[in-house]
């Protein structure tokens, strides 16, 4: 764009911030996810550090209108390196009535509120409970309010396209970009290829997007509404090349790339769940690298399909969320049993029972832990952002090939659907792993046999054999097999023997050490977690260190078997706080098997941990100030026993 | 024998290693001890399947057997083949995978009422669709065994089992009727007795290229003793066992007394032969649908007439020759993918050191 031909009277100021949070909020029907990717694309492209949180209804389209049809996408983004999508939004765009009202009580005093006008009818007022509008009230006196036309500003930009006058209205959140994109000085070109690419088969459509799109640009330079223009630089991270990635592609990259440093195929068994479905989404486009992906019929289906791909030779895998889980669960516990690879990516959400689909929510470490019948041990690994979801995904398919053993993935719906800049790994370094499948005969007893169950000494593995390998024709099942030869036996010692033999072989799993990251070396402090809270854990830390206090923070990547020096860093300090987004998972785990006495601080809203609540949470505890009470419940929230629905901290000072 | 619907045809088999080696029902017994109970008819399906695995002339490493639970699933751990005794109805979903990710495989699920009808409905159903290269040996005894002696979904109505004192209210399915509702290309039946019928029918379940359903009759001496005699014994079966072949007309009987098989209306009905003239008769077409859900239907599940054959065996695409078709597709349009280039998308950005 040229100012030479625009009517621009005064050059809007230009403030430079560190970092700033920005909520897109509309109507299910009005685009506000592709809205937010496309701001993040731009935004990554531009060099800045990100994080975001898109937050949307089960339903794919409520009522127009109305507050359960609200969605929402955050995005925090920094000239330094963040880890969490930003607690409060600095600008809320709000482009109905409904967005604003589920969304304003988030927004900081003087922050930015842009709205669309447009959508502040009578009607609409109604639907969500406002009894006159509140752009003509003083309920809005604290922001810094630019009321904005958007579906008329976008109609007249589109008159000369032809489009009706709905179809027209629909780019309007092409235009809200442009507007924001111009404020915040994001790169445009990304968006318009995208847009001539997803629309590829209908030009006309991309056209009138991208004539939305640069007219909010040209709404935000030619008006003087807006006194300032915000410049956040590029971001200071480490050497290399990035990317921006969501958890859900991470995570099916990595799948891929385990089929390569396996050289095994790769078969994808799955059901569509919420918010698992994007991994067989992306798998099913990259074929060309041996990657089959079936649509079962359903959960049970689609983790017995990738067990048989395993028996067959391949890397089995099968993606779901916590109900899909539920049902895998005898499954896995035969994969257990055969000794077979199978990776089990489970993308946790709400529950219990169909729970929140769509909110995040650390809700199935016990049931990957123990929800199968009898003892059937396994490895857990939990990706801590969305890009790790890559490595979680690569590490896990190793040790499944090289134990010859089901693991569990646990992912959840932040870092699915959450992105980050990512740092793109070199393909070329990623280890290989060797199947290593059985070719010979192996009975000891010289007899040329074959014995299925003669474990290596080492890694108490048992041998792959794959059909189409002759003379090692064998038969394996859910029956108690007989330690070494395999066949069934109902031997009670055998049984006894099995059974510690398995958990023997996933305890032997030797996982990396946990680092803590305690700068002064004076803190008493250590709080711990797993899984995607590992950014808002950090980041709380961050603040509490910048008041000048000492905490102590450690992730648990590698849940089962967990790292071999955790007892000893857990008893290094004086009070040990496990922050989780369930009802003390974790923390019932580290009491079993360190008797440590755990604090738990817990919240299951549905959202992430924010930073500045865990610094709060984190100060009581250094200071030893409240440590019982449940902090920011509102009063309806809770119920008169004294119960709090809201966050809690439990086992403390009993 | 498949019908030729002028689509490209290929053989269950053909894509499976042969071998020229002389095998034996020997070759193909492993070293397990058989634990039926005496008398189940299991031990003359496996018999028969012994003896039956050899004449096929592909390589034994190369044959897998799945079963689910229940009395007949105990069914690998006799073949001297690869073999999984999974768990509760889920060995079709095993077999899918391993015969869509394996080609070079004859893959084979043993189950039973139980384990196929009821809790594994759902997966005996999809797969009959999705028509993956997989042959199912059903055996039908009527009767939940292992469990010891619960009505099954095959048992009929009013049956008295320990889970059914005042006898069973709960209608029972028929499973060919169910596999052809199911969209599957290949049904048949056979009587475990019945060798030469029984291995008939797994010789062209083998040839067939695409999901086979194999219902075959089966005696449970301890739970459900003598349920199918009628169909045993000389002085009834003749009256009631229909033996259909693709291309004849449907005709059986003792011989002194043929009957017939015609068309009454959208149904079909069983008549004395000499009643009516030749061309009144049915012939048996396995390429059609309707006849053959007609022939499922033929009487009520007492066994009054009980049709055995091939019902239906027809070419479809499989599902597994489709999905194989498709990762073909993906790797000739881009036969040197770079994990690297996925990796990096589309766009990149990068931080100098």
């Amino acid at each position: 764009m040229t100012t030479n031909d625009t009517a621009v009277t005064s050059v809007p100021e230009v403030v430079t911030k560190d970092r700033v949070v920005i909520r897109f909020a509309g109507d299910s029907g009005d685009g506000m996810q592709l809205t937010g990717d496309r701001f993040t694309s731009e935004t990554a492209t531009f060099g800045n550090d990100l994080s975001t949180l898109p937050n949307f209804p089960a339903e794919i389209r409520a009522p127009a209108g109305t507050l359960p049809g609200v969605s929402s996408f955050q995005l925090h983004f920094a000239n330094y390196d963040i880890l969490t999508p930003g607690d409060r939004p600095d600008v809320l765009v709000a482009m109905n009535p409904a967005a604003l009202k589920a969304n304003i009580a988030d927004l900081p005093k003087g922050g930015v509120l842009i709205v669309n006008t447009d959508e502040f009818t009578k009607r609409n007022l109604t639907k969500v409970g406002y009894e006159g509008s509140p752009l003509e009230d003083d309920s809005l006196d604290d922001f810094q309010v630019h009321e904005v036309a958007m579906a008329t500003l976008t109609r007249g930009a589109l008159e000369e396209t032809g489009l009706s006058k709905k179809d027209a209205e629909r780019a309007k959140n092409m235009f809200a970009l442009g507007l924001l994109s111009w404020m915040y000085h994001r790169p445009h070109e990304g968006t318009e290829r995208f847009l001539r690419e997803k629309f590829a088969r209908k030009p006309d459509i991309a056209e009138a997007n991208i004539l939305a799109f640069r007219a909010g640009h040209a709404y935000g330079e030619t008006t003087e509404a807006f006194a300032v223009t915000y410049e956040v630089a590029p971001a200071k991270l480490n050497p290399g090349t990035y990317r921006q990635i969501t958890g859900n592609t991470a995570m099916a990259y990595g799948i891929v790339a385990a089929g390569q440093t396996t050289g095994l195929p790769v078969f994808l068994g799955s059901y569509p769940i919420t918010p698992a479905s994007d991994i067989l989404h992306e798998l099913s486009k990259h074929k060309a690298f041996g990657v089959t992906t079936f649509q079962a019929e359903d959960e049970i289906a689609g983790v017995g399909a990738a067990l048989g791909a395993s028996f067959g030779g391949a890397l089995g895998v099968t993606t779901t969320s916590g109900p899909g889980v539920a049902l895998k669960a005898e499954t896995v516990g035969l994969a257990v049993a055969l000794e077979l690879p199978l990776l089990v990516i489970d993308v946790q959400r709400g529950g219990p029972s169909t729970g929140l689909p769509t909110k995040t929510e650390q809700a199935d470490l016990l049931q990957a832990m123990f929800g199968r019948n009898g003892e059937a041990p396994l490895p857990i690994i939990a990706p801590q952002s969305p890009g790790d979801c890559f490595h979680a995904a690569l590490e896990a398919a190793a040790i499944s090939v090289k134990y010859r053993t089901p693991v569990m993935v646990l992912s959840d719906g932040a870092l699915a659907n959450g992105s980050e800049p990512w740092k793109v790994p070199d393909a070329s370094t990623l280890e290989k792993v060797d199947p290593g499948f059985a070719t010979e005969p192996n009975a000891p007893d010289g007899t040329g046999e074959f014995w299925p169950y003669l474990r290596d000494a080492e890694t108490l593995a048992r041998p792959w054999a794959i059909p189409g390998t002759p003379g090692l024709e064998h038969r394996i099942g859910g029956l108690e097999k007989a330690d070494g030869r395999g066949s069934i036996s109902y031997d009670p010692d055998n049984h006894d023997r099995m059974m510690r033999l398995r958990a023997a072989k996933i305890d032997g799993i030797p996982v990396p050490d946990i680092e803590v990251d305690d700068p002064s070396g004076q803190a008493k402090v250590l709080v711990i977690g797993w899984g995607s809270t590992y950014g808002p854990i950090v980041a709380g830390a961050r603040r509490v260190r910048g008041l000048g206090h000492d905490v102590a923070t450690a992730h648990i990547r590698n849940l089962n078997p967990m790292p071999a020096n955790l007892g000893e860093v857990l008893r290094a300090y004086d009070t040990v706080l496990v922050p989780e987004m369930n009802l003390g998972q974790l923390a019932l785990l580290l009491r079993g098997r360190y008797l440590v006495d755990a604090k738990s601080y817990t919240k299951v809203s549905g959202l992430p941990f924010k930073a500045e609540e865990l610094q709060d949470v984190f100060l009581d505890y250094i200071t030893g100030a409240h440590p019982n009470t449940s902090a920011g419940v509102p009063a309806e929230n809770t119920s008169s026993n004294g119960l709090s629905t809201g966050s809690t901290r439990s086992g403390a000072q009993a | 024998m498949s019908t030729d619907l002028g689509l490209p045809s290929i053989g269950g088999l053909d894509l499976v290693p042969t071998t020229d080696a002389k095998q034996t029902a020997k070759d193909f017994t492993s070293d397990q001890e058989v634990r039926w109970c005496p008398g189940c008819g299991d031990y003359a399906v496996l018999a028969a399947v012994r003896q039956f695995l050899p004449t096929l002339g592909i390589k034994r490493e190369n044959t897998v057997f799945i079963s689910g639970i229940g009395c007949s699933s105990r069914f690998p751990y006799y073949l001297n083949t690869y073999g999984m005794h999974s768990i509760h109805g889920r060995a079709p979903t095993i077999a899918t995978g391993l015969a869509t990710s394996r080609p070079d495989l004859s893959v084979w699920v043993v189950t039973g009422d139980g384990d196929a009808l009821s809790i594994g409905g759902n997966h005996l159903i999809h797969a009959l669709r999705r028509n993956v290269n997989l042959k199912i040996l059903l055996f039908n005894n009527r009767i939940y065994g292992l469990t010891k002696g619960q009505y099954s979904p095959t048992s009929e109505v009013g049956k008295v089992t320990k889970s059914t004192p005042m006898g069973s209210v709960d209608h029972p399915f028929n499973p060919v009727s169910l596999a052809l509702g199911a969209e599957a290309t290949f049904v048949g039946r056979a009587l475990d007795s019945d060798r030469k019928g029984l291995t008939e029918v797994l010789g062209a379940a083998a040839a067939h290229r695409g999901t086979a359903l194999v219902e075959i009759f089966q005696d449970c001496p301890i739970f459900n003793d003598g349920s199918f005699d009628v169909l045993r014994k000389p002085e009834t079966k003749d009256q009631r066992l229909i033996g259909i072949r693709h291309g004849e007309p449907i005709v059986f009987g003792p011989a002194d007394h043929r009957y017939a098989v015609v068309q009454d209306g959208l149904r079909l009905k069983v008549v004395d032969a000499d009643s009516v003239s030749p061309e009144q008769i049915v012939t048996h077409d396995a390429a059609n649908h309707e006849l053959a859900f007609a022939l499922s239907r033929l009487s009520d599940q007492d066994l009054t007439h009980t049709v055995t054959g091939i019902f239906r065996n027809v070419d479809r695409t499989t599902y597994d020759d489709a999905a194989r078709a498709q990762v073909q597709q993906a790797k000739d349009r881009n036969p040197t993918p770079e994990l690297q280039a996925l990796l990096n998308g589309r766009d990149t950005w990068t931080i100098a050191g």
